[in-house]
């Protein structure tokens, strides 16, 4: 069996950047964001395309990087949760809604989370409770139980939208 | 300089300590992508290693073929047991007082067990070279069922125990047999038994399942062969644990061990243990002198790297017809797989499965459990709850719940009756525990106006009314529990992990200008200790939390701790560190008595700083006092302003809670809703109620799934059916409940700060009190006792079985 | 989980995938949205040693009305389905299935041909175009031909695609205004595979049923058309005694393995219920 196998040429803007690599066609994204970019934010949880740590913006689509090859990312446009806080290096609205509203513990899902709470909220810009949390349902977490991630949510699109957050009466 | 222009209240709140919802330090790299895990980690030459595992569940290795795998390009070497034999490290002794292979020596006992290790250049080849590796094996009779392990023609599984009639915690009475533990007075309860008015028995199961944080084990070990030192890098909760284990196992001298835990993304008990992937790193970095990682990937996390639960709890209760409970027996079948790897302290083979009484006044009760071997992976980790006590709370908040139902009695006020006093405090239970504090009929009451639970069984008995008519499919149930904690493990005098007695530590060192860098024992794998610990400390000593900086996990620096876990954290090492900083605040006082020229009893203490007793002009802040204990110290008194601290508690912490649940269930589909779910806790004082409050929601979550359909299953032929995250219930946000938090406070009386820890609380309460919710549902239909996890299929086939559908 | 090696090619033309399908033989597979296929590689239980890369097939994509059809590309993604106006008037039942597939971000990747080709039980298109009466553009070295999808599927992941063939479209007539339709998935989490579900799609006159149409997911090998228990509700009220029968109906074709979801006689019963709920919603919906 194994010979080794040819490599290919990949080239991809990543956060802004244009950057390639040359690997193998069975190289997953996640291992090409993570080894070859050094990009270690995208975390890898169940591997089977479930957990969603693996989260990546790809042309605008939310993707799990764990389930696409290096190779059929070529020429694409990718943010990862590197490429989220604003242009001058502060929190962006998510990232502050996350720190505001206590929406992670061991931080291992946030990267994915808060990359796939971007594309919602640009998708969908008020998004009622029932919506984010059917729009984040692809991302697992093992720590929160979602509660205050909801809210972080909630906070970063009253922030983007520009009027005050109010927490929903229970 | 302390600016006196601020009110008391401007001061206080710039301390942010304790009982302030800080928002964590944690959350600047995390939201970033910049938190540094295990996996983040690279070195120089670094190698992969990758596991062969058996694809069943008992059978002999009759041959292990690695030629081809060395052919594949990357693979540098396979490991197996003979390797593993020349340094003796084939085997390995477990926390428990058993011995575990780390690869297949002769046979396989569990499917999925590791079987060879292949070290490759990268992860790719390293899994190329699994896949190369030839495996023939010899497949023997399978034993799942823990009632069929002490059968007397049950398989033989531990071939190397033969003629061991003694295990690490006695007698053993079959060949599949571990121990027998027993606690409490037998023939005292048999009389109370005997005497007693109304009894019930039944078998309450907690089905075997798994903490499965997102960020599985996983290690990376580095051997300098010119230093003779290793460095391990791992998803550790215990790193000093692991530390001393690889010195005693490895004969590498301890102080040239360096184990690092950085970020760890959830553990929930899942990563107290150790693992063959941790031991094969480092024999493979010993053996090719690079850097070696281990990853394993979600299916080996389910399947091999240990597991929770799989208790069988023959439950009996004596009370008289008035509903006060007089005597309590229970038998457990304890399920510990193929190796007893159980992660308890080493004199508790069951945990602390004798706080099993729970919240309530039993006079007498008698505790057996009998430990045995399966063919499913070792383990039986504390997942989210202190040792065994997720367990003993089920089993007695399901038993009082079948007692209610015998007696005729709300299951609320059977609880009532029964709970111990505020004035029984200390109180000594029946199996040897001394609960520190507590007032639950409070808490019990407050939970039930807050729910107004007198409507909601008015609202149940007309739900049941109108179901009997045929006017709906769906049935309601109120799920009520009320457990008792026993955290902090835990007092040397009874708690030790082979023999390190379960102490933790804190280290505060204070700088010059006022900040400081504070170290403890413990490692937070998400618990937010760097935002919390810090708040500990300014309340103690009045230097802003933002100025200090906690660092966990190195143990070439933090002082020797015994880690996190069975929420133990607060309960000691939090108690460590307000000790280390009254040492701190000790001789700042002498300080401040010799710069403001009076004696140290004239001083008090005021928010940041001490002041003269009746002078309130004469004020000296703490962030002077570091740069005086510096640069001009009274004469004699050393330069400096530092501590350590060992914290041996007296005792352990005892949190409680009651919660109260409301589920509607279609009898047709046996779909479940929770409608309302609210969680009291009293975990005594609060030191940060944002960061409690999170824990909660989390806990409950985790209880939501386990009660509800998270288990590891095991077919007839031993292979898991549930290894991933497609069969292995883990709720997304669309399943998961909305929580209602709510609290208590009855500090514990023999902790520095009266806290008692409650990351661990959600769950153990949280699991009776869904599964209550599920029966209280069925029971007016004809049931007691339906076993967990109660998902949609099981629920319909309980309907069923009630005759509720056709 | 680390898939066996490969070779890549990403062709621009679906002659060019076809050809290169045909050439490279048994060991080449198509590779769409790969939601299936990639974890299956990641476990080895898939080895192919080419895949072809259909994404860069510009005339796979797009959703556009074909006379009183409506022909879907095969690379056409969940997620462009649920964006689709034309799907949302016409096709409202592809809609509401969508939704219900997976989660968001494989919504993003997982495609109509892929989730109707790949033969998998647990997929839910295959019985909602069994249900609509869909037939399938099958491309190969041969030549084009039309498969209608209820001659398509012959048992799980067993198909009439023939070796070096590729689903082009799909083409879906479309139903008459005021239909009435439901799909009903149980399912124990999002991103699980059906426990049981149901298709209907039905029009109403005069207060009963006048057309009917049943399609039923993950209930056996493959999707299955619940013909005797559509026939039984047509020209009735949907009584409860009716919507009974129908189930009964169904449920005698039904043969679903028994898993984690439940045993064989749970997904059974599930499944009948599905029925019934997908006729009363669906036509509570008619117009």
């Amino acid at each position: 069996m194994a010979t080794q196998a040819k490599k290919t040429q990949v080239s991809m803007k990543v956060n802004g950047a244009e950057v390639d690599g040359l690997v193998e066609p069975r190289t997953l994204l996640v291992h090409f964001i993570r080894e070859n970019l050094a990009l270690t934010g995208t975390h890898i949880g169940c591997e089977t395309t479930h957990c969603g740590a693996c989260t990546v913006d790809l042309d605008g689509m939310s993707v799990k990087s764990c389930t696409v090859f290096a190779v059929q990312a070529d020429g694409a446009d990718i943010t990862t949760i590197e490429g989220m806080a604003n242009a001058d290096g502060t929190l962006s609205a998510l990232q502050e809604g996350f720190r505001q509203m206590h929406g992670l513990q061991c931080g291992f899902c946030t990267p994915g989370m808060i990359v796939r709470a971007h594309r919602l909220l640009r998708e969908n810009p008020n998004p009622t409770e029932e919506e984010i949390r059917f729009g984040i349902a692809g991302n697992l977490c093992r720590c929160t139980g979602y509660q205050n991630i909801v809210r972080a949510i909630q906070y970063a699109a009253a922030k983007i939208n520009g009027v005050e957050f109010k927490e929903a009466a229970e | 300089m302390n600016d006196m222009t601020l009110t008391r209240e401007q001061r206080e709140a710039k301390l942010e300590g304790m009982g302030c919802k800080r928002k964590r330090v944690e959350d600047i790299r995390f939201t970033q992508g910049k938190g540094n895990y295990v996996d983040d980690v690279k070195l120089p030459g670094m190698l992969h290693g990758d596991f062969v595992r058996s694809p069943h569940a008992h059978a002999r290795v009759t041959s292990i073929n690695t030629e081809k795998a060395l052919k594949v390009p990357g693979v540098l070497a396979v490991i197996t047991a003979e390797t593993l034999k020349t340094v003796n490290l084939a085997w390995m002794p477990t926390l428990a007082g058993d011995v575990q292979m780390v690869l297949a020596d002769g046979k396989v006992l569990f499917q999925n067990q590791e079987v060879a290790f292949v070290v490759a250049t990268d992860r790719y080849a390293a899994d190329d070279g699994v896949n190369a590796v030839e495996v023939e094996y010899e497949e023997l009779p399978v034993l799942i069922d823990p009632f069929k392990a002490l059968d007397p023609d049950a398989p033989v599984l531990r071939e190397d125990l033969a003629g061991k009639t003694t295990g690490a915690h006695g007698p053993r009475k079959h060949h599949n047999h571990i121990f027998e533990w027993t606690v409490g007075d037998k023939d005292l309860t048999d009389a109370a038994f005997r005497k007693a008015e109304v009894t019930i028995k039944e078998m309450i199961s907690y089905h075997r399942t798994h903490p499965s944080p997102l960020e599985t084990c996983q290690c990376l070990c580095s051997f300098d062969k010119v230093k003779g030192e290793l460095t391990i890098y791992g998803t550790f909760q215990a790193p000093h644990v692991i530390r001393t284990v690889v010195a005693l196992i490895a004969k590498i001298p301890e102080h040239k061990i360096h184990v690092i835990a950085p970020d760890i993304g959830g553990g929930f008990g899942n990563k107290v243990g150790a693992y063959p992937g941790y031991i094969c790193a480092a024999v493979a970095s010993i053996v090719t002198g690079k850097p070696v990682k281990w990853v394993e990937d979600r299916i080996e996390n389910l399947t091999a790297t240990s597991f929770a639960r799989d208790y069988h709890m023959t439950t009996e209760i004596a009370a008289s017809k008035e509903g006060k409970v007089t005597g309590l027996r229970v038998h457990v079948l304890a399920d510990h797989g193929a190796f007893d790897a159980c992660a308890d302290p080493s004199k508790w083979p069951a945990g602390f499965f004798n706080i099993v009484t729970g919240s309530y006044d039993f006079p007498v009760a008698h505790l057996a459990v009998d430990g045995i071997y399966t063919n499913k992976a070792p383990g039986g980790v504390a997942y989210r709850c202190s040792f065994r006590v997720t367990e003993a709370a089920y089993c007695i908040e399901r038993a009082m719940d079948i007692l209610a139902q015998k007696l005729g009695m709300d299951p609320a006020e059977l609880r009532l009756r029964n709970f111990i006093r505020p004035e029984q405090f200390p109180y000594n239970s029946a199996l040897g525990w001394e609960y520190d504090s507590g007032d639950y009929a409070t808490a019990m009451r407050k939970a039930m106006e807050t729910v107004k639970y007198a409507e909601l069984r008015k609202e149940q008995a007309s739900k049941r009314e109108a179901f009997k008519r045929g006017e709906t499919r769906e049935i309601m149930g109120l799920g009520v529990s009320f457990f008792t904690e026993i955290v902090g493990a835990g007092p040397s005098k009874n708690c030790d992990i082979l023999g390190i007695a379960m102490f933790d530590s804190c280290e505060i060192r204070l700088h010059p200008t006022g900040a400081g860098i504070a170290r403890m024992g413990t490692k937070s794998q998400g618990q937010g200790h760097e935002t919390t610990w810090a708040q500990i400390i300014a309340t103690e000593i009045g230097i802003p939390a933002d100025n200090i900086m906690v660092e966990e996990g190195n143990t070439d620096t933090a002082p020797y701790g015994l880690g996190t876990y069975g929420s133990r954290s607060t309960p000691v090492a939090g108690a460590a560190i307000a000790m280390a900083a009254r040492k701190i605040k000790a001789k700042a006082q002498m300080i401040a008595a010799y710069k403001l020229e009076v004696h140290e009893d004239d001083l008090e203490w005021d928010i940041d700083g001490f002041r003269v007793k009746g002078l309130p002009e004469k004020f000296l802040g703490m962030k002077d006092i570091c740069w005086i204990a510096y640069n001009s110290p009274p004469p004699g008194m050393e330069p400096g302003l530092e501590a350590v601290s060992y914290y041996d508690p007296p005792n352990m912490t005892y949190p409680f809670g009651a919660y109260i649940c409301v589920m509607d269930i279609d009898v047709d589909t046996g779909v479940y809703k929770v409608r309302r779910f609210y969680a009291l806790d009293d975990c005594g004082t609060r030191i940060n109620p944002m960061i409690i409050e999170g824990q909660v929601h989390g806990g409950l979550t985790e209880a939501f799934a386990i009660a509800m359909g998270q288990e590891i299953h095991y077919d007839e032929s031993g292979n898991v059916t549930t290894g991933s995250f497609m069969d292995f219930f883990i709720p997304t946000a669309v399943e998961t409940p909305k929580w209602e938090t709510d609290y208590t406070v009855t500090p514990s009386p023999h902790h520095p700060i009266g806290a008692k820890g409650v990351g661990e609380s959600p769950n153990v309460g949280g699991v009776p009190c869904f599964s209550n919710a599920v029966n209280d549902a069925f029971s007016f239909l004809g049931s007691t006792h339906i076993q967990m996890p109660h998902d949609y299929w099981r629920n319909w086939k309980a309907a069923k079985q009630l005759g509720a559908v056709g | 989980m680390i898939p066996g090696q490969f070779s890549y090619h990403r062709p621009g033309t679906l002659r060019d995938a076809v050809k290169l399908l045909a050439d490279l033989g048994d060991e080449a597979r198509p590779l769409a949205g790969g939601h299936s296929l990639i974890p299956m590689m990641k476990l080895r239980l898939a080895t192919p040693e080419h895949l072809v890369d259909l994404a860069g097939i510009g005339e796979l994509k797009g959703i556009r009305r074909d006379g009183d059809a409506i022909v879907i590309g095969a690379m056409t993604t969940q997620n462009e389905l649920l964006a689709s106006g034309e799907i949302a008037s016409s096709l409202p039942i592809l809609h509401e299935t969508a939704l219900l597939i997976a989660d968001p971000q494989v919504r993003y990747r997982g495609t109509v041909g892929g989730n109707v080709a790949n033969g998998d039980p647990g997929n839910d298109m295959p019985a909602l175009m069994l249900t609509l009466g869909a037939t399938y553009r099958l491309k190969g070295p041969a030549g084009d031909r039309d498969v209608a999808a209820r001659d398509f599927y012959q048992g799980a992941y067993f198909t009439a695609l023939e070796p070096g063939e590729i689903l082009a479209s799909v083409s879906i007539p479309v139903p008459p205004s005021g239909h009435g339709y439901a799909y009903e998935k149980l399912k124990r989490k999002i991103g699980d595979y059906a426990t049981a579900a149901a298709a209907v799609v039905l029009t109403m006159k005069g207060g009963k049923v006048a057309t009917c149409s049943i399609g039923l997911t993950n209930l056996s090998e493959t999707p299955l058309l619940a013909e005797e228990a559509a026939q039984a509700v047509i020209g009735t009220t949907l009584d409860d005694a009716v919507l009974k029968k129908a189930a009964a109906a169904a449920i005698e074709i039904m043969s679903p393995a028994g898993d984690g979801r439940g045993p064989v006689e749970y997904r059974k019963h599930v499944g009948g219920i599905m029925v019934e709920r997908a006729l009363k919603r669906g036509a509570a919906r008619a117009a």
